[in-house]
C-alpha cells in the first residue's frame, strides 16, 4: 500500500514538472510567424534578411560569431567580441546592446519580452 | 484637407528660412558640449557620432530608395509630387546631420553607390506603384522606430530633442503613404519599441 501510494505520488510529480517545464520552453520559444510582422515593423528599418544595408544582413544568424559578415562595416567592438549568437546572446543583446557588447552602434533595444522572443524566433527560423 | 500643392515647401525656400538652419540652431542640433563659461557640459560626442552615422546611413538610404521610385516610372504624377517632397526631407535631415557630426569631430558615413542601394533594395522587384510605396513605407517606418529608439542612448540631450523631430518628420511621410496604400490607421503605441 505504502509503495503503491510513493508511485502515484511520483508519478504526480513527473506530470508536474513536466507541465511546468513545458509552459516555461513555450514562454520562451518565440512565435516566428509574430516574429516577422515585428521583424518588418522594428528593426527592417536598418536590416535586411539577404543584405547588408544600415545593419548587416541575418541570414544565419544564428551560431554566428557578431561581427563576422562579410561586407559589413561593424563597430570595432562587433569585430573584436567573442559573441556568439543564440538565443540567451540574442535576447541579452535586443535588451540592451551597449550592455552586451559596449562600444556597438546598433543602440536599438525592443523592451518587451514576449516581442524579443518572437524576433528572436523569427532570426532563427531565418538561420 | 489641404494637399501638398497647397502647402508646397521648396528645399531651397527651407534652407532661406528655415530655423533649423540659423547658427543657434545648427549648435542646438550638433551638441557639441555647449561652452558656459568656457567650460563643456558633459557629453559623449564619440558614442553621440556613432549614433548620428547610423541616422546619416539611413537618410542616405532614404534618399536612394526615392530616386529608385521617381526613376522606376511607376509612380504617378502626383505622388510622384510627393515622393520627390519626401525626398527633399530626407535631403535636409542629411545635411543636418553631416553637419553636426562634422561639429562633434566625426567623419560622416558616406552614401553608398545607387547600385548599391538598388541591389539591397531589391529595385528589380518594384513593378507597380504599390511595390514602390510598399518598400518606402516600410522604410519610413523603420527610420521612425529607429530614430524613437535611439533617442535613450544620446549622451546630449539636445541630439536626443532632435531625434524626436527626425522621428516627427518619417511619422509624416509613413502616415502618407500608409494613407495613400489604404493601410489602417494602426493601434496605439505602434511605433517605437
Amino acid at each position: 500500500m505504502v509503495t503503491f501510494v510513493k508511485r502515484i505520488v511520483l508519478c504526480l510529480g513527473l506530470l508536474v514538472c513536466v507541465a511546468v517545464f513545458s509552459e516555461a520552453g513555450q514562454s520562451t520559444a518565440g512565435d516566428p510567424k509574430q516574429g516577422k510582422a515585428l521583424y518588418m515593423n522594428k528593426c527592417y528599418g536598418c536590416h535586411s534578411v539577404d543584405a547588408n544595408r544600415v545593419g548587416p544582413m541575418h541570414r544565419g544568424v544564428f551560431g554566428r560569431k557578431a561581427g563576422s559578415v562579410p561586407g559589413y562595416a561593424y563597430s570595432p567592438a562587433l569585430k573584436a567580441s567573442t559573441v556568439v549568437w543564440d538565443q540567451t546572446s540574442l535576447d541579452k543583446w535586443l535588451t540592451d546592446p551597449q550592455k552586451l557588447i559596449p562600444g556597438q552602434k546598433m543602440n536599438f533595444t525592443v523592451d518587451d519580452q514576449a516581442e524579443r522572443a518572437d524576433i528572436i524566433a523569427y532570426l532563427k527560423s531565418v538561420s | 484637407m489641404p494637399t501638398l500643392a497647397d502647402n508646397e515647401i521648396t528645399r531651397r525656400q527651407l534652407l532661406k528660412t528655415s530655423g533649423l538652419l540659423s547658427l543657434a540652431g545648427l549648435a542646438a542640433l550638433s551638441g557639441a558640449g555647449t561652452l558656459v563659461a568656457g567650460q563643456a557640459l558633459a557629453a559623449d560626442p564619440a558614442a553621440d557620432v556613432n549614433i548620428l552615422n547610423v541616422a546619416l546611413g539611413l537618410e542616405h538610404e532614404g534618399i536612394a530608395a526615392y530616386q529608385l521610385g521617381a526613376e522606376s516610372k511607376l509612380l504617378q504624377p502626383k505622388i510622384l509630387k510627393v515622393a520627390v517632397k519626401f525626398q527633399d526631407d530626407h535631403k535636409v535631415h542629411r545635411d543636418l546631420l553631416i553637419d553636426a557630426i562634422k561639429k562633434l569631430g566625426g567623419a560622416p558615413v558616406a552614401a553608398k553607390t545607387q547600385a548599391e542601394y538598388a541591389t539591397s533594395l531589391k529595385a528589380a522587384s518594384l513593378k507597380s506603384q504599390k511595390d514602390v510605396l510598399t518598400l518606402a513605407a516600410r522604410l519610413e517606418l523603420g527610420a521612425v522606430n529607429a530614430y524613437l529608439g535611439v533617442i535613450p542612448s544620446f549622451a546630449d540631450r539636445a541630439l536626443a530633442k532632435v531625434s524626436g523631430r527626425l522621428a516627427a518628420d518619417e511619422t509624416l511621410h509613413w502616415t502618407t503613404l500608409a494613407s495613400v496604400l489604404g493601410m489602417p490607421l494602426p493601434k496605439a503605441m505602434f511605433f517605437g519599441a
